[in-house]
């Protein structure tokens, strides 16, 4: 009955265009008149710019202007009018609004020029002179400053803390106490921020920017520039990685915009890598864990509080604890999330974020834990398993997180398992393996979609959302062709276009989960819509017939129960006279999933080797056993998870950008001296898929995948390298001068 | 606009009278370097020599038994040459530790050997650097200096040579052949890298206009007992925190005949201490003594924060190096 496209390790549609370079990105785009803007960043953190000397830039033929707080256009008020769907309570950003400096990088001028080398020189001819004052970017040693969060952005969710933990921790068998650093990160995709303005012959524009939200970008821009929704066309047809760094529009859209508008010239500017160390990141946390257990190796006490850095002017906030209330069954836990506000950018999220840090700690806790009480740490976790969401007490719409712990540990080997750290050796390398449990949310937002189908029976269904890299185009492509019972290739899915019906933004594990219902619910329709005109044709046998009585394949309709009765999509619509069949619909959340606890689990395993004298430390085996619902593409879902775990290892040995505190600047801002993983860095990883049926989350029953994959790695990994030196790394990256002593 | 001109130089003769043409001439060869730093305006030269068809990209063996290495040969050609892998597996092995493949296709001995400091401060112009801009200070001595150095600092500088082909060549006794206005000099590699001391801009000897034109290698001694150990913050694609280039002589008993041990990621230049090597002669080759060298190499070892953890690092990395040295044949 299906044409088996859902579940298929059906090609990336978009694979071809990606590897031959036919694929544009948003600085690949040309426009008549092209000219070019280069950002001049502020080399101070805070106070004031006395004087921004642009004489000599100006002075250049072909320089066509110096835009900074001096001489831009004119600018809104309020804060209101600078807002996006992904704003932190807080006074946003304003790009050239006043001479003041909020952060050091902060962009003070952008030069345009007829190329992008004459912008480039000019742009160091800028002579800025400041009046600099006291800042604080330490925060490590200012964390007595921090206060409780007390409103967040959307998504986030006060902790919620049940019974008294401090009595129960008082009188515990086995107690741990231990406090967990991770450092600021970058998301550094390998695509630079940049936009494209083109002002169009009817002075619209035509904005390509690199963005997971066409609308979030179009948005913001209608409010800042008092355009209508007519004026501003948004596209991001393809985005070179992004992983959160393009959920809020960065400031090299306001500012192509701005001078493109001014000058009437279209207008790009692309930032460097440099800069992309100036806006965004996974702010730097401290975690304070308390965990008791029974001598049997029963939770009895959690407590876990998180201090994490925000900016001045916004309060970035990310459920960094709440994992810790909902992971196990435990009666009393006390949470607490606190921020500290530095002289810096704001942080912004980052794949997994708050989860792929607070389980981070809290997981390599409950290893000290478990370890402390002689209980096997998977056995721990058993024993403290939670059959109900424990932080709402909602039954689980599913949790398959039972069956990823034993098919992966049969999978890894997790049996042979020597309890006592540091005992086995190979060579230099002390061999130890560990594991944690990952946990994401699975969500479901609102969504319109349309479908169009022609008589030629070539379908095109459409959605503005984006797709980042992680296969939206195919997985969209799969569930239409299915659902239609089309050939893949007369599909095609059209995306990141605010032309196109309303989608949020891509983030959040959400897109798989919203737009491919939606997706769903508009080929349905269209469905409808067919047999409407079918059973309208005199004698076609379908009158009469209800739409799960036809079984659509190949082009055709046909009946179930009379197979003899059918008819191709092509004739029908030409006996109709059709030129083209057209739906849309919009997809949301059924109002009974806020009575489940609704996430995504995984079970990490992992095998490290770490030189007992040097202290280097290599990853040599990841088994990852996944619980997402219904798994619609094995081959994009394997490249998400191997992705999530690729970082998950960057993470935990390399990753750090590094706040200099004279400068309050981050320092080690390119890619030479900000380590991601690379080739050698990768061995063996294993991804299993643990089936899971799930009628509660959505009609196609899946769960999201962007971020659970780097969920739980580096816990995995810390409690590894416990298990092969016997040594507690308590701050991220675990760099080889931690394990010298 | 930054103009920059370019020449193309035909011959050694050529490029040095291009190069003489203004004081803010830059040779240019696989451009690895130099392009980054131009890009990051650190570089800013106004004519740019490139010397990569000057005749000098051939690798030939010398009458002595030795072996020359022109300046203009890639990195990746001279490491898989297959008199370097036989003679001078020390060196192959230290050249091919570093940056990535694409790099060592580009990148050529010459500008290996002078390429700069990758401390981050230099890098970056809004900050202060003794190196980059003389009398403005060094951010790294009371900044993030994990990469920097903890030998033969001074209080101007305390930046790292970050080639690792060059401390191969400094175990080796590598000798520097140049030309210049004044015609054709040779510097041994221990004379070519300098300690920053109060003149941190200048990274080595090579006086005005001067021009790499080949690496010579005396005949070869440790094509046996060798080992080139990098330590560093990503299993590749990094510069080493720590490297060691150790080279052994053995005799029956396995006593010490000779030994050369060579330390990169400690300081401005490629370190060596002939006292601690010394010391090592006609001794059995074991862990305690090698540690003795250790302890001798880094007796004036000071780190300055971040760096700490270098002093011991590099200590267990030279008697890790020198006993991989010995037991190089097992592993083969
Ligand atoms: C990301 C990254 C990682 C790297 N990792 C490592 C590593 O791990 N280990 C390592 O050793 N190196 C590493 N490198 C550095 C690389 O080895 C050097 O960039 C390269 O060797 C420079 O050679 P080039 O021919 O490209 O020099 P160029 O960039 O052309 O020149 C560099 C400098 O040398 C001068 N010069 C060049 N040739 C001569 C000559 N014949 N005579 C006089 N002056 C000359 C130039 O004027 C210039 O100042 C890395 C580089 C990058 C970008
Ligand atoms: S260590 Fe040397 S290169 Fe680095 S900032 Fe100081 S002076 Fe500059």
């Amino acid at each position: 009955m299906k044409s088996g496209y859902i579940g298929a390790a059906v090609n990336r549609v978009d694979g071809y265009l990606k590897v031959r370079g036919e694929a544009k990105y948003a600085a690949e785009y040309q426009a008549e008149q092209l000219c070019y803007g280069v950002v001049v960043s502020s080399s101070i953190a805070k106070g004031k710019i006395k004087t921004l000397d642009a004489s000599k830039a100006l002075a250049l033929d072909g320089v066509l202007q110096v835009f900074s707080h001096e001489n831009r256009t004119s600018l809104p008020w309020f804060d209101r009018s600078y807002k996006d769907e992904d704003q932190p309570p807080g006074s946003p950003f304003r790009p050239f609004y006043s001479n003041e400096i909020q952060f050091n990088m902060q962009p003070i001028a952008l030069v345009v020029a007829e190329s992008f080398e004459l912008a480039r020189y000019a742009a160091t001819l800028i002579d800025v002179e400041y009046k600099a004052v006291d800042f604080n970017a330490d925060f490590l040693n200012s964390q007595e400053k921090a206060y409780e969060a007390k409103k967040g952005k959307s998504g986030w969710k006060p902790p919620k803390s049940r019974g008294n933990a401090s009595k129960a921790l008082k009188h515990a068998d086995v107690l741990v106490e231990a406090t967990y650093f991770h450092p600021a990160e970058h998301h550094n995709p390998l695509e630079l921020h940049a936009s494209t303005v083109v002002v169009e012959a009817d002075d619209t524009f035509t904005v390509y920017d690199k963005t997971q939200g066409v609308f979030n970008s179009q948005q913001y821009l209608m409010n800042i520039f008092g355009l209508s929704k007519a004026e501003v066309h948004v596209k991001a047809p393809y985005i070179g990685g992004a992983f959160g760094s393009g959920l809020r529009p960065q400031y090299q859209l306001f500012m192509a915009f701005m001078a493109a508008k001014a000058l009437k010239r279209s207008v790009r500017v692309v930032l460097t890598r440099q800069q992309m160390f100036s806006f965004g990141h996974r702010p730097m946390t401290t975690q304070q864990l308390s965990l008791a257990a029974s001598s049997k190796g029963k939770l009895v006490g959690i407590k876990h509080e998180a201090i994490a850095e925000t900016s001045q002017f916004e309060e970035y906030t990310e459920n960094v604890v709440n994992w810790s209330g909902m992971l196990y069954d435990c009666p009393d836990v006390d949470l607490s999330y606190k921020l500290l506000k530095l002289d810096t950018y704001t942080p912004l999220d980052m794949r997994a974020p708050g989860g792929a840090t607070g389980v981070y700690a809290f997981e390599a806790a409950i290893d000290e834990l478990a370890c402390k009480a002689g209980v096997d740490p998977l056995q721990f976790r058993l024993l403290n398993y939670a059959e109900q969401e424990q932080n709402e007490k909602l039954p689980f719409s599913s949790k398959e997180l039972k069956a990823c712990y034993a098919i992966a540990a049969d999978k890894f080997g997790w049996a042979r398992r020597n309890p006592i750290p540091g005992q086995l050796r190979e060579g230099d390398n002390l061999l130890g393996v560990g594991m944690a449990t990952g946990v994401w949310e699975a969500q479901q937002q609102q969504v319109m979609a349309k479908a169009k189908l022609s008589p030629d029976g070539q379908l095109v269904v459409s959605c503005g959302t984006a797709d980042i890299g992680t296969g939206t185009y195919t997985v969209m492509s799969q569930i239409a062709a299915e659902t239609l019972g089309l050939p893949i290739e007369d599909v095609s899915f059209l995306l990141g276009d605010s032309d196109l019906p309303m989608a949020p933004l891509q983030g959040g594990s959400w897109t798989a989960s919203s737009v491919g219902p939606a997706v769903l619910s508009v080929c349905e329709g269209l469905k409808e819509k067919l047999l409407k005109e079918a059973a309208g044709l005199p004698h076609s046998g379908f009158k009469g017939a209800k739409v799960e009585e036809v079984l659509f394949k190949d082009g055709m309709l046909c009946l179930k129960g009379d197979p003899s009765v059918q008819l191709s999509i092509a004739a029908l619509m030409k006996q109709r006279n059709l030129a083209i069949l057209e739906h849309q619909t919009a997809s949301m959340p059924d109002p009974k999933q806020s009575q489940y606890g609704k996430y995504t689990h995984s079970a990490v395993f992992v095998e490290v080797k770490v030189d007992a004298e040097l202290g280097n430390v290599q990853v040599s085996r990841v088994v990852v056993a996944v619980a997402a619902g219904r798994i619609l593409n094995p081959k994009t879902a394997r490249s998400q998870v191997l992705g999530g775990v690729v970082w998950g290892i960057s993470m935990a040995l390399e990753e750090e950008s590094v706040m200099d505190k004279q400068y309050g600047r981050f320092i080690n801002h390119d890619l030479a001296e900000y380590h991601v993983a690379v080739n050698a860095d990768v061995h063996d990883i294993e991804v299993i898929f643990v089936e899971e049926e799930d009628d509660v989350i959505n009609p196609l029953g899946v769960k999201g995948l962007g971020e659970i994959g780097i969920v739980g790695v580096p816990a995995a990994i810390s409690n590894a390298i416990y298990n092969a030196t016997g040594k507690r790394l308590r701050a991220l990256p675990f760099t080889l001068d931690k394990l010298l002593e | 606009m930054n103009r920059i001109t370019y020449s193309k130089a035909t011959d050694v003769r050529d490029a040095i009278q291009e190069h003489s043409k203004t004081d803010k001439a830059q040779y240019i060869a696989g451009g690895t370097n130099l392009l980054d730093l131009m890009k990051v305006n650190v570089m800013r030269p106004a004519h740019l020599v490139d010397i990569n068809k000057i005749g000098f990209d051939f690798i030939e063996q010398e009458a002595d038994g030795g072996l020359r290495l022109g300046a203009s040969v890639t990195n990746a050609d001279t490491a898989y040459h297959q008199h370097v892998q036989q003679h001078y597996p020390l060196l192959a092995e230290a050249m091919l530790s570093a940056a990535s493949a694409q790099l060592r296709n580009m990148a050529t001995n010459g500008g290996n050997i002078m390429q700069r400091t990758r401390c981050y401060y230099f890098y970056d112009t809004s900050t202060a650097c003794n190196k980059r801009e003389p009398g403005s200070g060094c951010s790294a001595i009371n900044g993030y200096n994990r990469m920097h150095a903890i030998l033969g600092t001074s209080a101007d500088c305390i930046a790292v040579h970050p080639s690792d082909m060059a401390v191969a060549l400094r175990a080796l006794d590598a000798v520097v052949c140049v030309e210049g206005p004044s015609g054709k000099r040779e510097i041994p590699m221990e004379a070519f890298h300098r300690l920053p001391e109060d003149k941190p801009d200048q990274d080595n000897t090579l006086a005005a206009d001067e021009v790499i034109t080949s690496i010579k290698l005396p005949p070869s001694k440790y094509a046996k007992h060798y080992s080139y150990l990098k330590l560093r913050d990503r299993p590749s694609y990094a510069f080493a925190l720590v490297s060691v280039a150790a080279a052994l002589n053995l005799d029956e008993q396995q006593h010490v005949l000779e030994a050369s041990i060579a330390l990169g990621g400690v300081a401005h230049k490629p370190w060596r201490m002939p006292e601690a090597e010394a010391l090592l002669i006609g001794k059995p080759a074991t862990a305690a003594n090698f540690r003795m060298a250790a302890d001798m190499l880094l007796s004036t070892a000071q780190g300055y924060g971040h760096n700490n953890f270098k002093i011991e690092l590099a200590r267990r990395a030279i008697v890790r190096a020198l006993e991989q040295a010995v037991n190089k044949q097992a592993t083969l």
